[in-house]
């Protein structure tokens, strides 16, 4: 008999493990991102080509000496950080100031990702913190939204290239978006036009069409929760087909609802973040029908025509006390698991 | 009954089968080693008692050593040959555990002797259950519990229904596939042992889809009113559980730290059933098993016949393995245990023999551990309805009492989903373990 030198590693079981990876997942995203993407920068042209570049470069960067500065290795490479840099891209007008998007990538990922201690420990969505903070610094900027010039692949708008801490110069007059032609002029936008895209708003939020394709993707490949989305759309068509009947002059009904402003990306995208959202299929329903309900609240009654940012947000804010709150009913005892 | 309820339990997963390099090979004799090794304790229990000395000699199927106590099973001879010795063997857990060396005889015919027989129509079910207790009966499909003690009913409890469990939901594995394709007739007679020491009126047989020709087989030889039906179920790990198999059957739960008996049901595994319609009519004892030997490493891949106490390097050798082999396991590879030492014998528990080369174990080891995401996606796999990932993040920070007393660690039976299923490559499994072991160590000093 031969004698037997080898080294066998022991390890626990399981000795075999599924399909995907954080990584395979991450880049799963970002390939449903793509069309998105490529239609807004069809929609918006150079303009959108430079902030989401800016955008996702940002990110990058940031996460990299982030990682390098508090000595870890570098986790640029595991595709979340283009995540993130794209959605936060996504959510911005074209033709924002360079450097504010520079400066609101550095915020997503310093303060919404890195301060909470990296990918798994965000309380909130990364890419919606960046936006929510250049919100707060630059409020007009941020809502100054350009329409489709004809020379838009060949000439910038002047405000991209507008130098740091200096007021950029816009040279078109802008195009209201949808939501707030109809919250402050009361001018509606046709469902067709919402559907494909063929309005004014930020850079990746306009064709609603394409986002659901990459939703469906998601979903297929059994990356993302459909009970987020379908719950969130579920609850403002309801609200808002309850809201037209009671006065249909004054309320925008269900179809606009769904289709305008930053929802569909905000709730195929952004609030299914995994962090940040519940882990119960019950949990994501809640989850779902509170995010729903809040845009409706903030789009019918607050002071601003667009919502979706501060629900999903908020709902980020509930997620973990959904997820203490509803447990799942372990087999062979009776009761839900009380929260001591 | 309501046709629109699936017949199987929720949650669980649906790893890659990988059973078609061995399912179409018939049983095969595996050679007898040069050097058997009996451990004393190859069940749940007490060790049995030795009840040979060194230096004599033994006849193949010959009690070696009887059982100590109810919960505890005899021991028989797996070769004729002589004892050279009794003492300490490796086992699977790292311990040495007492065993018995038998150098067989090259030139003996290996007859097995017989001994005093029972016939399931004239025996009761006391004489059943001692029977099945000395013809050394564990459950084959891994767990080890004595089957003779599963099937003496305690006063005031009742059983029903009897579940044959042929699910064989392990990947790799194709023991009880071909156990149910070749020796259908030994499990048909098997089983009117079990309803009679069990007083069950109803039996069924379990399999899972992807093996149609083993269910084919045995619906051919079911008797005409026997009380003996078939059920095919969708493939989903981990169905091969007795308490999931019961609920997907019967759909009844068994309340948590309870047994099947609770919900008047009982669960032997279809290769321990055809074992009894085999030994009972004639007296013997166990003294070999059928091991699916695989996995990429292994050269002569295959369902082989193997006697009890066969070394595992012995083994190996026979069957030939790649330059690369890196990881050898019993079992399949979502429970199987690693094994530390290939001088540990081949048991009455061990379902496989499965060796990896680098590149199936490869997949995690190559990617980074990542913290939680909280995908959910063990939460979703958990057939327990457990929260891994909560547990996981306890477990981490050492709350190992939170986990039992909130969060119903001890439920947990090791099934794996968790870590199958986790992108991030968070041992969970092994941190429950770890967890676990602490809290019983508690226990004992509290
Ligand atoms: S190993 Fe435990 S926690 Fe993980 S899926 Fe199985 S039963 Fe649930
Ligand atoms: S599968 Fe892994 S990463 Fe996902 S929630 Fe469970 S423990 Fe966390």
């Amino acid at each position: 008999m031969v004698r037997w030198t080898k080294t066998l590693e022991i390890r626990s079981s399981p000795h075999i493990a599924g399909g995907k990876s954080v990584n395979a997942i991450m880049f799963n995203v970002v390939l449903a991102l793509l069309p998105v993407t490529a239609f807004a920068v069809y929609a918006f042209g150079l303009a959108a080509l430079i902030t989401l570049g800016t955008a996702v470069t940002s990110c990058l960067v940031t996460e990299h000496l982030l990682c390098r500065l508090t000595g870890r290795n570098s986790s640029v490479g595991d595709w979340s950080v283009v995540v993130t840099g794209l959605l936060y891209g996504l959510t911005l007008p074209p033709g924002l100031a360079v450097w504010m998007v520079a400066v609101g990538g550095v915020m997503a990922v310093g303060l919404g990702k890195f301060l909470f201690g990296g990918l798994g420990y965000n309380p909130f969505n990364p890419a919606l913190v960046g936006r929510a903070l250049l919100q707060a610094a630059f409020p007009v900027a941020m809502t100054t939204w350009p329409t489709m010039p004809v020379d838009r692949f060949t000439q910038l708008p002047s405000s991209t290239l507008a130098w740091p801490f200096t007021k950029p110069v816009y040279d078109s007059i802008s195009g209201a978006t949808p939501l707030a032609g109809w919250k402050f002029d009361r001018v509606m936008t046709e469902p067709t036009d919402l559907l494909l895209g063929y309005v004014s708003g930020s850079t990746g939020e306009t064709c609603a069409l394409l986002i659901l394709l990459g939703g469906v993707y998601l979903v297929m490949r059994k990356i993302m929760s459909w009970r987020i989305p379908v719950t969130i759309f579920l609850t403002v068509a309801l609200c808002s087909g309850l809201l037209q009947l009671i006065d249909p002059a004054k309320y925008a009904g269900p179809l606009f609802m769904l289709f305008s402003g930053g929802l569909m990306l905000g709730a195929v995208f952004m609030a299914t973040d995994m962090v940040a959202s519940p882990m119960t299929h019950l949990g994501c329903e809640l989850y779902g029908v509170l995010i729903g309900l809040l845009v409706v609240v903030i789009r019918v009654w607050g002071g601003m025509p667009e919502g979706v940012m501060y629900a999903i947000l908020l709902g980020n804010a509930v997620s973990p006390h959904i997820d203490n709150w509803i447990q799942p009913r372990v087999y062979g005892t009776k009761k839900r698991r009380q929260t001591p | 009954m309501n046709i629109f309820r699936s017949k199987t339990f929720a949650h669980g997963i649906h790893p890659p089968e990988s059973k078609d390099d061995t399912s179409g090979l018939p049983i095969r004799q595996f050679p007898f080693a040069p050097s058997l090794v009996v451990p004393l304790s190859q069940h749940i229990g007490k060790p049995a008692v030795a009840v040979v000395r060194e230096g004599q000699e033994v006849t193949r199927g010959q009690c070696i050593a009887k059982h100590d106590g109810f919960v505890s099973v005899a021991m028989h001879a797996p070769a004729s040959g002589i004892v050279c010795h009794i003492g300490l063997t490796p086992s699977i857990t790292g311990k040495m555990v007492p065993g018995i060396f038998i150098e067989p005889f090259p030139a003996s015919t290996q007859e097995i002797m017989e001994g005093a027989a029972c016939d399931a129509s004239t025996a009761d079910s006391e004489e059943i259950v001692a029977a099945v207790q000395q013809a050394g009966v564990v459950g084959l499909g891994g767990a080890g519990f004595p089957t003779h003690a599963k099937l003496r009913i305690p006063e005031g409890k009742f059983v029903d229904t009897l579940v044959i469990n042929g699910a064989e939901c392990e990947p790799y594995l194709t023991t009880d596939h071909r156990v149910m394709l070749e020796h259908s007739v030994d499990v048909m007679a098997g089983i009117p042992y079990l309803m009679k020491a069990t007083g069950a009126t109803r039996t069924i047989i379990a399999v899972e889809a992807n093996k149609p020709d083993a269910a084919e087989t045995l619906r051919a030889t079911i008797p005409d009113g026997s009380g003996i039906e078939l059920e095919v179920l969708p493939v989903k790990y981990p169905q091969g559980a007795e308490k999931l198999l019961i609920t997907a059957l019967l759909d009844r739960e068994i309340p948590s730290g309870g047994l099947p008996l609770d919900v008047h049901a009982l669960c032997v595994n279809v290769a321990t059933t055809a074992e009894i319609g085999q030994l009972l009519p004639h007296g013997k004892g166990i003294q070999e098993r059928v091991i699916t030997v695989g996995g990429p490493a292994v050269k002569n891949k295959g369902n082989y016949r193997i006697q009890i106490g066969t070394p595992l390097r012995f083994v190996l050798e026979t069957v030939g393995v790649e330059d690369d082999i890196t990881r050898v396991f019993l079992g399949g590879p979502m429970m199987g245990q690693a094994v530390s030492s290939l001088d540990i014998p081949i048991t009455k528990g061990t379902t496989g023999v499965i060796a990896f080369t680098t590149r199936e174990t490869g997949f995690r080891d190559g990617h980074p551990q990542y913290p939680c995401i909280r995908c959910g996606y063990c939460v979703d796999a958990c057939p327990i309805f457990l929260n891994p990932s909560q547990l996981g993040l306890l477990a981490e920070q050492d709350h190992y009492r939170r986990m039992v007393d909130d969060f119903h660690l001890m439920d947990c039976f090791e099934c794996g989903c968790c870590t199958f299923v986790c992108p991030s490559h968070i041992p969970l499994v092994q941190q429950f373990r770890i967890a676990k072991a602490a809290v019983r160590k508690m226990k004992v000093t509290a």
